[in-house]
């Protein structure tokens, strides 16, 4: 069929061709709707089961056998000192390691097999930590199930993490400023902490941000290195004994009441709330930044 | 002094200040190199750790009788030490996610890199974020609370168990969705848009450019995706703890709760094992197959990241 | 259903034909003579990315089975405008066309036209070579296969290779990766690539800019003999090769809003000894461009 007409695509296979092409469009659509739809679903579901339960009393309450009377006093407790801590041990270690791959590493073998050595703990299943943690800072270094333990096992956790976004920060500085410095005649750490971290931190908070709120969710390896689960006081110090907010939930879903699978809905609507808005300040910091970015 | 024999001092100073500024800083230079060697001082630690307490359960029980051994009752008064029902729970789960994610993140893939207009790119992604950041305890709750009764219930009837290997699937299902998509999707996006060019020149539709393509232009990018995810999925632990079942069960159907490797681990941690006995170092021989095992796969993963990134740069 | 390749084998020259469909020749008519008249006729073309005018009012004719070049500086919408001709530039979200560019009488731009059934009349081979990382052969044989060619593959891929004139350095190896090919044989493969559909114009977006002298010539050699059976449009910013190849030749300036124009157009002879515009003549003489 050459002449007018065939440029409009009439022909039988032609009209197969576009319709399989449809077909697929929608295939991929449905696909994309159900991921949508999943978590719409669950969000919709654990709000609706433990939004009736959510009250100030709830979270300054401690756990009970009474499910009517348990709250997540000790549990939010018990998360911010650990959290606390492991920001203190991963954040500086993570920086540090960032600045030493980025700024002042050879490039070679022992180079190479650090960066390796990242990328794959990085895939390591979390509860292997868990039982590094109890192995070596619960038994071995004698630090018992103690915050400080439990905050040295996530901080292991979450440092490739907090390495690779404060790589990524690093490397969005240009190299002009590091010649510029050096060309001054300034030391390469001169350079570093002086011309390339100040503007390079930005972009490493919100990494830092985003590593610990994955941190908070962790609730494997802490069980493993022994936070216990029937907590009814706030830790008094780094060596107490603590639980967390993702270990209290679970202790509570696997209560058969259902009761208390209502009271771990209301946890989960508090954990989310705090892992939101800490998401939500991680983009905020970056959407500021990158307004007042000068290059 | 005469003018050159100040300057002469002042040049001679800043030089000394200089190479003194130099040789004060080396312990930073240390430190910072000891910051990047604690990730070595882990990969070790993790490696020594598993091994030394492996080691002690193998003083007492045979690596055939683990490796190939059908029951697992270490917690008993008659105990059996063969690791095959955990490794088959936490395979099976792990399959069954896969079968469901795989496509659908694939889809999502293809349709985010090719298909979709910025501003639903803009919505879609964010979406898939937060279903990756959703803490693994709140899938195991939606997987009990939701997918167990008004799913996996509803459609195999109302006596399966509320505690069966297929909901732990699908939740794992869920999670694992993101990590499939956005790894393809990067995949596909490094292919040159000059290969596009060349297939739509050749009058193909956008579907056949996608698939015949783009596709498996990506192909090892995609594969590396896909084994990543598999690999998640052998070693989560919530969603199988809370949904999976928690009783060793050798068995291929995905309507009977079985306990996978990583369930074991939180079931002996919540009890009170004293350190030294063979309970405790089980757990140990079974997280060094949970090692084993998602090292083998990120390594083979990598691997062919490597040899996608070496074909596209 | 249309049987697609006696639609096409009815383009072809005819010693290709004669490959494709031996005993069914008989009761085909006579391909037409050469220089019969307008390929394609653009008139008062105007194209917009955005609110960016790129092309303004262009009027050309494209001569059937003659080789048409298009010269002047950089960024005077010479990619453009070929890109106009094939419907590429319909990627682009940002782009708009106005005007009409005739093919056999119809619109391309027209509203019910296929811009995949506009791609598989007129082909297009591009700067850079852009072969698919996949054999030699599968490159060759993509294009019919998604056109719905099922049987002769063999053929084709050959008949298109010898075109092409790289099928004696390829033969022996055409399952091997195409990539493993010198730039030269690469933008040949894709040449071969582009001859698979038997497309009735190629659109050649400076070709050769990516490859060296020696390359460079082979493919104009080719270019002269595709020019027998096909009309040939070419974007180059070499003159001497558009000097070297072309029948005809249409020079564009970019004006001072930085929209594109066709300031002349006419017989390459012509345009190089007696340029009619002051551009032209100051673009050809190296005045600045």
């Amino acid at each position: 069929m050459t002449g007018a007409g065939a440029l409009r695509g009439v022909g039988g296979r032609a009209v197969l061709r576009r319709n399989s092409g449809r077909v697929f469009l929608a295939l991929c659509l449905a696909a994309v709707l159900a991921a949508v739809m999943a978590l719409a679903v669950l969000l919709v579901t654990v709000t609706a089961d433990g939004i009736g339960r959510l009250s100030l009393d709830f979270i300054n309450s401690y756990p009970s056998r009474f499910a009517d009377r348990a709250g997540i006093k000790a549990a939010l407790a018990g998360t911010l000192w650990v959290m606390a801590f492991t920001g203190l041990f991963a954040v500086p270690v993570g920086i540090g390691a960032a600045i030493y791959l980025e700024e002042f590493a050879p490039r070679n073998w022992l180079t190479r097999a650090i960066e390796t050595n990242i990328n794959n703990l990085a895939g390591v299943p979390s509860i292997i930590y868990g039982l590094l943690g109890l192995a070596l800072f619960v038994r071995a270094m004698d630090l018992g199930r103690s915050v400080m333990a439990g905050a040295l096992t996530l901080a292991l956790l979450v440092l490739p993490i907090i390495i690779v976004a404060a790589r990524e920060g690093l490397r969005s500085v240009p190299p002009s400023i590091r010649e510029a410095a050096l060309g001054l005649g300034a030391t390469p750490w001169q350079t570093v902490w002086a011309q390339v971290l100040p503007p390079a931190l930005p972009a490493m908070l919100t990494g830092i941000i985003l590593a610990l709120s994955r941190a908070i969710g962790e609730t494997a390896p802490l069980i493993v290195m022994g936070a216990l689960t029937f907590v009814a006081f706030t830790p008094s110090g780094p060596g107490s004994a603590f639980t967390v907010l993702p270990i209290q939930i679970y202790n509570w879903i696997s209560r058969p009441q259902a009761a208390f699978q209502t009271t771990a809905a209301a946890g989960i609507i508090v954990l989310l709330l705090v892992l939101l808005s800490m998401n939500a300040v991680a983009v905020g910091l970056r959407m500021y930044f990158e307004r007042t970015r000068r290059w | 002094m005469s003018a050159g024999a100040i300057a002469r001092e002042r040049v001679a100073a800043r030089s000394r200040k200089r190479t003194l500024r130099r040789a004060k800083e080396w312990p930073i230079y240390a430190f910072l190199f000891a910051c990047a060697a604690v990730s070595i001082v882990t990969t070790l630690g993790i490696v020594a750790v598993l091994i030394e307490e492996t080691a002690n359960f193998f003083g007492e029980v045979s690596v055939v009788g683990f490796l190939t051994g059908t029951e697992w009752t270490p917690l008993f008064t008659e105990k059996h030490f063969g690791v095959l029902p955990l490794m088959n729970a936490t395979l099976m789960m792990a399959l069954g996610a896969m079968l469901v994610a795989v496509p659908l993140g694939l889809l999502a893939a293809i349709y985010l890199s090719e298909y979709a207009h910025p501003r639903i790119r803009s919505v879609v992604k964010p979406v898939l974020e937060v279903l990756a950041g959703i803490p693994t305890v709140v899938y195991g709750y939606f997987a009990l609370q939701f997918i167990s009764p008004e799913i996996v219930r509803f459609v195999f009837g109302g006596d399966t168990s509320l505690f069966n290997a297929l909901s732990a699937s699908l939740a794992m299902a869920i999670m694992i969705l993101p990590l499939v998509s956005s790894l393809s999707e990067d995949a596909m996006r490094s292919v040159p848009q000059s290969l596009r060019e060349g297939a739509y020149g050749l009058g193909a539709t956008k579907f056949e450019v996608a698939t015949r393509v783009v596709f498996p232009g990506a192909l090892s990018g995609i594969v590396a995706a896909v084994i990543l995810a598999g690999s998640r999925a052998v070693g989560e632990t919530m969603i199988v703890t809370i949904v999976g079942g928690n009783q060793p069960n050798l068995s291929w159907n995905p309507l009977e709760g079985m306990q996978a490797m990583s369930a074991y681990i939180v079931q002996v941690s919540l009890g009170d094992t004293p350190r030294g006995t063979i309970e405790y170092s089980t757990i140990f021989a079974v997280g060094l197959m949970l090692f084993v095992v998602t090292l083998s796969l990120n390594v083979l993963a990598q691997w062919l990241l490597s040899r996608f990134r070496e074909a596209y740069e | 259903m249309v049987n697609r390749e006696l639609e096409t084998a009815e383009r072809l020259p005819r010693f290709v034909r004669e490959v494709l469909l031996g005993d069914r020749m008989a009761g085909m008519a006579e391909p037409e003579p050469a220089d019969a008249g307008l390929a394609l006729e653009v008139k008062q073309l105007n194209a917009y990315y955005g609110s960016f005018h790129a092309l303004r009012d262009v009027n050309l004719g494209i001569g059937a089975r003659q080789i048409t070049a298009i010269i002047g500086p950089s960024g005077c919408g010479k990619s453009t405008l070929i890109r106009c001709f094939n419907r590429m530039n319909d990627l682009i979200p940002s782009f708009r066309a106005q005007g009409a560019v005739l093919f056999e009488g119809e619109n391309l731009y027209g509203r019910d036209v296929d811009p995949v059934e506009v791609r598989y009349r007129i082909g297009m081979v591009f700067q850079k070579p852009n072969p698919f990382p996949k054999s030699i052969y599968d490159n060759v044989a993509f294009g019919p296969r998604i056109h719905g060619f099922k049987g002769r593959l063999d053929e084709i891929v050959e008949g298109a290779l010898v075109r092409a004139a790289l099928w004696d350095e390829v033969k022996d190896k055409l399952h091997q990766n195409a990539l493993a090919l010198s730039g030269g044989q690469q933008q040949r493969l894709c040449i071969a690539r582009a001859l698979a559909v038997a497309p009735e114009v190629l659109l050649m977006d400076e070709p050769c800019s990516a490859l060296d002298p020696i390359a460079t010539l082979r493919i104009e050699d080719l270019m002269r003999e595709l020019a027998r059976d096909l009309t040939i449009v070419i974007v180059t910013h070499n003159m001497q090769q558009a000097a070297r190849v072309s029948d005809k030749t249409a020079v564009m300036m970019m004006a001072e809003d930085r929209a594109g124009e066709m300031v002349e157009f006419g017989l390459t002879n012509e345009i190089f000894t007696n340029p009619k515009d002051r551009r032209t003549e100051d673009y050809i003489t190296g005045r600045f461009g």
